[in-house]
């Protein structure tokens, strides 16, 4: 009698994983990971034999040396005797500022672009359509450049200087000339943290009366004014600020302290108004078109249907296609905040001080340091970018289509 | 640029197994051509004229280099370099020799691990200001906004001065010379600060010379000359007495014109008979033809004939030879002997 043998579920032979289709998958997989694990245990002892033939030693003990140049603009205390590693902050934070501005503004400007591009008005339709085509159609190093030239087009600070200067301050308080933008700063004395603290707290009040006035209109269907806002933002600051005795003063741009520049004052300098311009319109470019294929991707009937509950154009745009479109817009934002920040590495092109400019290139210079500068700037950038997508991520995951 | 830069990065760490070999010698001449390194375009050190080829002080000691070792003064192929990508190019192998007006100072020598072979110019830092500024002294710049290459000892010297004398500044740092010239007659900043020579230069190719002062202050010094990798000592060699080959004929009045007269049989001088190789054999010790001086002068001629014509006084750029000058003429240029 002929004996079926049993199907083995039990055992597990070693010979399966190179003959069953269940395990082989496993046993490739594994040999592709010793293989990449020897190719980069190669390379890095290729990197640290060749440093050593070289008779370069590896070493970031440079970042605390002085660095010995000097930044143009410098939000936290810098001078040409503090560290290369301060430097490196220094550009760090150049970097970031130039990237959150130029993610608020590129957003504002895409968004707008985007939902024109659809308008039924032809005129800003086709005005729309020109802008998008030729930012994005151009380098965005070409439009900086581009940009840097035009801001350069101001006059020259001199013409404000001086006992009788050919050209007074705009309003006795700002400067537009080819170097920048001057304006008065905020000096604060004893009691101004408390207009600081009323106007941060009237700002969460106003917040808070934002979203009261939306509920009682889902919910009830009363729509309360929306001016209230306003003396709420601004009245309880204004109080505190004449109550305290004017505690926050003015620092004016000073037209006498020398004779090449306005000092004193806030200044935004033409490179950072140049980089933050051309960052944004180009940037604000591809997002308009995320935003056009958002709302596109909302089905025609959710419009129809709004329509015919009676909501008028706008509020069909921010009530229902919107919030709908969002869902489509984000994940390709977030590679366009990625993009900003990554292509703001290019500032050096019109003189801004970001961090590629200075620790990937003045200390990487003055030092030699290559290996060490290029791979901590590679760090840098990997954890702003993955820091940009976490946030974006949450962010998505709070926007994204709910199923229960 | 930054692509370029990583490039180099990778390949000075030897990430491409072999880039920086040691008989650089060889590699030239297998290859044929010697790789240079010079600026991105500064006009009579190192510039394209208008039908492309490169010309000025620095680029002629490249091709007086070529014709030494390979006897032919255009077997030369230039790389334009930035002032940051300059290094990372000589590391990795990218150029044999970099002449590009670069400052001699203790830390390229030794922790960049180069070899200076020698100084073609002896510069300082000066700054040059528009004449209807009204002023006559770089201390007069105070909260003046001053345009300056990165990656340069200009711009450490621009630190150090400001902070010596305690007055300030606002720096704008630009990648290339012709960038800064162009910021600068733009108004973006109130003074350009560079080499002494390099500010000459500059101002040769302005609309309006004439309108532009250089300050009398020269606050540092800039020793400039051509460099090699270190660990090849041989090739050092070459380049260090092929500019001395220049500057010891003109000091013994061996020229381009004469120069062919002069080694087809030996003269009255033994020391310009052993330079020439009709006497001696200095040319088999350093390893090249026995001709090889007589190559590299009558590429472009001694090294005052190098420096009147393009950049001594009857040139636009007008520089005389002050430091630069013979040592029997009261200046710095003195070749070790050839014995």
């Amino acid at each position: 009698m002929a004996s079926i043998p049993d199907q083995d579920h039990s055992g597990f032979r070693p010979s399966m994983l190179l003959n069953d289709r269940r395990y082989r998958g496993l046993t490739y997989q594994f040999i592709a990971l010793i293989v990449i694990i020897f190719l980069m245990a190669w390379l890095g002892m290729n990197l640290v034999s060749n440093l050593a033939a070289a008779g370069l030693n590896f070493s970031y003990s440079f970042l605390g040396d002085p660095a010995g140049y000097d930044i143009n603009q410098a939000l936290i205390e810098y001078d040409s005797q503090s560290s290369h590693l301060r430097a490196a902050i220094v550009g760090l934070l150049n970097t970031l500022l130039v990237a959150i501005m130029g993610c608020i503004t590129a957003t504002v400007i895409g968004v707008t672009a985007g939902v024109l591009r659809l308008s039924k008005n032809w005129l800003v339709a086709r005005l729309m359509s020109l802008y998008v085509e030729a930012f994005r159609n151009v380098p965005v190093l070409i439009w900086i450049l581009m940009i840097g030239t035009i801001v350069q087009l101001g006059p020259s600070p001199r013409v404000y200087l001086g006992e009788e200067p050919e050209r007074g301050l705009i309003f006795g308080l700002f400067a537009f000339t080819n170097r920048g933008i001057t304006s008065p700063a905020p000096i604060w004395e004893a009691g101004s943290v408390w207009v600081v603290v009323a106007l941060v707290a009237s700002i969460v009040a106003a917040w808070a009366y934002m979203r009261f006035r939306k509920k009682a209109l889902f919910s009830s269907g009363t729509l309360y004014p929306a001016w209230p806002v306003l003396p709420i933002l601004v009245v309880p600051a204004v109080a505190f600020y004449f109550i305290l005795g004017q505690p926050i003063g003015l620092n004016m741009p000073d037209t006498l302290a020398n004779r090449f520049n306005l000092s004193g004052g806030f200044e935004i300098q033409r490179p950072l108004i140049a980089l933050w311009l051309a960052l944004s319109v180009y940037t604000g470019a591809f997002i308009a078109e995320n935003v056009r294929a958002g709302i596109l991707a909302v089905s025609k009937g959710q419009t129809e249907a709004a329509a015919s509950l009676g909501l008028r154009p706008r509020r069909i745009m921010n009530l229902v296609i919107l919030p709908q479109a969002l869902r489509v817009i984000i994940p390709p934002l977030i590679s366009q905040y990625l993009n900003l920040t990554k292509n703001s590495s290019l500032a050096i092109a019109v003189g801004y001080a970001d961090i590629t400019a200075t620790l990937g290139g003045i200390t990487l210079n003055q030092t030699g340091r290559a290996i060490e500068s290029i791979l901590l700037l590679m760090l840098f950038y990997l954890v702003i970018s993955l820091s940009i997508s976490a946030a974006m991520n949450v962010y998505n995951a709070s926007v994204a289509l709910k199923e229960r | 640029m930054t692509k370029k830069m990583l490039l180099g990065a990778a390949a000075a760490t030897g990430l491409m197994a072999g880039a920086a070999s040691a008989a650089t010698l060889d590699d030239v001449k297998e290859r044929g051509t010697l790789n240079c390194g010079v600026s991105t375009g500064l006009v009579g050190f190192s510039a394209p004229d208008a039908s492309g080829t490169w010309e000025g002080f620095d680029v002629a000691l490249c091709r007086a280099i070529a014709a030494a070792v390979l006897g032919d003064a255009s077997a030369v192929e230039f790389v334009p370099l930035t002032g940051k990508t300059r290094f990372t190019a000589l590391a990795s192998g990218e150029i044999d020799v970099l002449s590009r007006n670069t400052t001699w100072t203790f830390s390229r020598d030794n922790d960049l691990k180069f070899e200076f072979a020698g100084v073609n110019y002896y510069d300082g830092q000066g700054f040059i200001v528009p004449r209807d500024l009204g002023v006559t002294s770089a201390k007069d710049l105070d909260g003046a906004t001053v345009c300056v290459q990165t990656g340069t000892t200009t711009e450490l010297n621009l630190a150090d001065f400001f902070r010596k004398n305690n007055i300030s500044y606002e720096p704008v740092p630009i990648e290339t010379n012709g960038e800064a010239q162009q910021q600068y007659l733009a108004g973006a900043c109130d003074a350009y600060t560079t080499d002494a020579s390099g500010l000459a230069a500059t101002r040769a190719t302005f609309e309006d010379p004439s309108a532009h002062v250089i300050l009398p202050e020269i606050i540092s010094k800039e020793p400039l000359g051509p460099l090699v990798r270190h660990g090849d000592s041989e090739w050092g060699d070459i380049v260090r007495w092929t500019l001395n080959a220049l500057i010891a004929a003109e000091e013994l009045g061996v020229t381009s014109a004469n120069v062919a007269d002069m080694a087809s049989s030996a003269g009255d001088s033994p020391e310009i008979n052993r330079l020439l190789g009709t006497e001696g054999n200095l040319g088999e010790m350093i390893g090249l033809d026995a001709n090889w001086a007589v190559n590299a002068i009558a590429a472009g001629g001694n090294y005052g004939e190098l420096f009147a014509k393009n950049i001594g006084e009857e040139t636009p750029i007008g520089l005389s030879r002050g430091l630069n000058a013979q040592w029997t003429d009261g200046g710095l240029m003195y070749s070790p002997p050839f014995r």
